[in-house]
C-alpha cells in the first residue's frame, strides 16, 4: 500500500533524513518510532506530498507522491504534528469546509460528518467552536478530518501527543480500531504506543532506518533473550558460581551482592535458547537452604532496545561527524 | 476553481469572526466619514471626487491589516500543511484567499455608497451618477491591486505584524509617497512621468469620471503579477 525507497532530504547543509526504504502492506498499522528530531515528521511530510524529497521515490496506493501528487493526497489522510486547525470556525462547519474542499457532494459530506462525529466522540462538541475546545478534542477534531473522505491511508504524527492518560488510550484504541480498513502509519517517540498499537515498527534514528519488524522481532534482533531475576538470602560469590552450574544457564551477573551479609542477594540469569531455568534454580537454591524470596522472568522491554539502538546511532554521529 | 470558491467562501467567514477586521472596518467607515463631513456643506461642489480620493488613502491604512494574516497566519498555526495536503493546488489556495478578501473589502465599501445617495438626495442641481460609479469601479480595482500586494506580503512570513508594515509601507511607497511629492516638488519630466505611472495619478483619473483602458489594464496586470509571485512564494516550499 505504501512504498518508500530511499528517500533522502537534504535542508540546506543538513541531512534531515538518508535513504529512507520501506513497505506497508494493506492494513497494516505501523508506528514510525525515533527520538525527537530524529526525521519522521520529514519522512511524513514528504509522503503527504507537503515537500518533495531530494531524492528517492515512494508511492502510496500505487501512486507516485512527486508526479501523481494529487491522485495521492485523495487517498490519504494526515493529521500534522500539533494537529493545526482553524480556531474560529464551529467543529461542523470546520469538517464541512473540509469536505467540500475534497468536492464531496452535500449529502455525502453530511453522511461523513455524522460517521466521523460519531466515530470521534465529538458529538457533544459539535457545534461548538473549536478554539474553546480541550486539546484532546481538538486532536479529535484532526482525526475526524483525516478520515472524512475514507481515505485508504492514514497518516498521524505524533496523534497522542499533550493528550491525558486516559485521552491516550481512547486515541490508541480507536487507532486500533481503525487498523484493517485503513493502512495506517503512526509516528511517536513513546514506547508503549508501538507496543500497544502498531503491528510493526520502523526505528528511525538520525535521519536512518535502524531497525524494523515487529515488537517481538526487534527484541529479538539485539539478543535481548529474557532474563531470570532470583532474589535470594545467600553469599554473593557463592549464590553466582552455584547458579553457574544449573544446565541451560549462560551467564549470571549479581546485580545486588546482598551486603551487609545476611540481606538478600539479586542474580540476573541469561538462559540459553530454548531453556526455560526457573524450576531448576528453584531446586537448587532450595537444596542448599537458601531462603528464596522471588524467582521472576523479566521480558526484555522494546524501551532498553530503543535506547541501545539510538544512542548507538547517536555516537556513530558524533565519532563520523554526519551531520 | 470550485476549491478556489470554497477556500474565498471559508475566508469571508472568517473576518466576520476576527475582531481586527472589525476595527479596520469601523476605522475606515470613522475616516470616510469625516471626510464626508468635510465636502458635505452648503456652498461646496456636488462631487465625491475628493471624498473617493481620500479613501484611496485610507485603505493605505486599512488594506495591510485585513491581509496580513491571510497566509502568515496559515504558517505560524501550521494550517498550510492541512490545507497543502488536500487534493489542492497553490494557484487555487491563493486565489481563494485573494476573493475572500476582495470580497470583504466590497462589504466595507458598502456603507460608502450612503454617502452618494445622500448627495444625490440633498444636492441641487442634480447629482451626477458617472463620475461617482466610474470612482467606485476605480476603487475595486485599486483595491485588488492593494489586496495582492498585502496577500504577498504575508506570504512571505510566518508573523502577522511583519506582513502587515511591509505591505502598508510598500503602499505607502506607490501611492503616498508619489502624491507628496508631485504637490510639493518641482520635478523633471522623467520623474512626473515616473510619478504619474504610480497609483494615485491612475486613480485620479477615474475619480474624476475618465474610464482609461490603460489604467484598468495596468490595475489587473500588477494584481495578476502580485498573485503570480505569491503562488511562487507557496511553491517554494520544494525548492528548499
Amino acid at each position: 500500500m505504501i512504498s518508500v525507497s530511499s528517500l533522502t532530504k537534504v535542508y540546506g547543509q543538513t541531512l534531515a533524513i538518508s535513504k529512507v526504504s520501506f513497505e506497508v502492506p494493506a492494513g497494516q498499522i505501523v508506528g514510525f518510532l525515533g527520538p525527537n528530531g530524529a526525521g519522521k515528521s520529514t519522512t511524513l511530510r514528504i509522503l503527504t506530498c507537503y515537500i518533495p524529497p531530494t531524492s528517492g521515490t515512494a508511492s502510496i496506493a500505487g501512486h507516485d507522491i512527486f508526479h501523481e501528487s494529487e491522485q495521492v493526497r485523495q487517498k490519504l489522510g494526515y493529521l500534522p504534528e500539533n494537529c493545526p486547525l482553524y480556531p474560529e470556525m464551529k467543529v461542523e462547519e470546520y469538517l464541512d469546509f473540509r469536505g467540500q474542499l475534497r468536492l464531496m457532494d452535500r449529502p455525502t459530506r453530511r453522511r461523513r460528518i455524522d460517521y466521523v462525529v460519531e466515530r470521534c466522540w465529538l458529538s457533544s462538541v459539535r457545534r461548538r467552536t473549536i478554539s474553546h475546545l480541550s486539546k484532546g478534542f481538538r486532536q479529535r477534531v484532526g482525526l475526524a478530518d483525516a478520515l472524512l473522505h475514507n481515505p485508504p491511508v492514514l497518516i498521524l504524527d505524533e496523534p497522542t501527543v499533550g493528550l491525558d492518560p486516559a485521552q491516550i488510550r481512547e486515541t490508541r484504541k480507536l487507532i486500533r480500531e481503525l487498523g484493517g480498513q485503513h493502512t495506517i502509519i503512526l509516528s511517536t517517540h513513546i514506547l508503549p504506543e508501538v507496543e500497544a498499537v502498531c503491528d510493526r515498527a520502523i526505528v528511525i534514528a538520525g535521519g536512518r532506518i535502524v531497525a524494523q519488524g515487529t515488537p517481538d522481532e526487534l527484541r529479538a534482533s539485539r539478543r535481548m533473550t529474557a532474563r531470570v531475576l532470583v532474589e535470594c538470602r545467600a553469599p554473593a560469590r557463592e549464590l553466582e558460581s552455584v547458579l553457574a552450574r544449573v544446565s541451560g544457564v549462560k551467564e549470571v551477573e549479581i546485580l545486588n551482592n546482598g551486603e551487609p551479609s545476611g540481606s538478600y542477594a539479586t542474580a540476573a540469569l541469561r538462559a540459553k535458547d530454548g531453556y526455560d531455568v526457573r524450576e531448576e534454580v528453584a531446586r537448587t537454591i532450595i537444596q542448599k537452604g537458601w531462603p528464596l524470596r522471588e524467582i521472576r522472568l523479566e521480558h526484555a522491554t522494546l524501551e532498553e532496545f530503543f535506547v541501545e539502538v539510538t544512542a548507538n546511532q547517536a555516537m556513530a554521529q558524533a565519532e563520523g561527524g554526519v551531520q | 476553481m470550485t476549491r478556489a470558491a470554497v477556500i474565498a467562501r471559508r475566508e469571508l467567514g472568517s473576518y466576520f469572526y476576527s475582531p481586527i477586521a472589525y476595527v479596520a472596518m469601523t476605522l475606515f467607515l470613522i475616516a470616510t466619514g469625516l471626510a464626508f463631513g468635510r465636502d458635505f456643506r452648503p456652498g461646496q461642489v456636488v462631487a465625491m471626487r475628493s471624498l473617493l480620493e481620500w479613501m484611496v488613502f485610507f485603505m493605505v491604512g486599512i488594506i495591510p491589516i485585513l491581509t496580513m494574516g491571510l497566509l502568515a497566519q496559515e504558517w505560524s498555526s501550521g494550517t498550510i500543511e492541512t490545507l497543502m495536503t488536500a487534493p489542492v493546488g497553490e494557484t487555487e489556495v491563493v486565489l481563494g484567499k485573494f476573493l475572500g478578501s476582495l470580497g470583504f473589502f466590497l462589504v466595507l465599501l458598502c456603507p460608502t455608497v450612503l454617502y452618494a445617495a445622500l448627495m444625490a438626495i440633498y444636492s441641487t442641481p442634480g447629482f451626477d451618477f458617472g463620475p461617482v460609479v466610474c470612482g467606485y469601479l476605480g476603487m475595486v480595482l485599486v483595491g485588488a491591486l492593494f489586496i495582492a500586494i498585502g496577500l504577498f506580503c504575508s506570504s512571505l512570513t510566518r508573523l502577522q505584524m511583519v506582513a502587515a508594515v511591509v505591505a502598508a509601507s510598500v503602499l505607502t511607497l506607490i501611492t503616498v509617497v508619489p502624491w507628496v511629492v508631485t504637490q510639493r516638488a518641482t520635478l523633471s519630466p522623467f520623474w512626473r512621468g515616473f510619478m504619474d505611472q504610480l497609483v494615485f495619478r491612475r486613480y485620479a483619473d477615474f475619480s474624476k469620471g475618465m474610464l482609461d483602458t490603460g489604467h484598468v489594464v495596468f490595475f489587473l496586470a500588477m494584481t495578476g503579477v502580485f498573485l503570480f509571485l505569491t503562488v511562487k512564494v507557496l511553491e517554494s516550499r520544494r525548492w528548499r
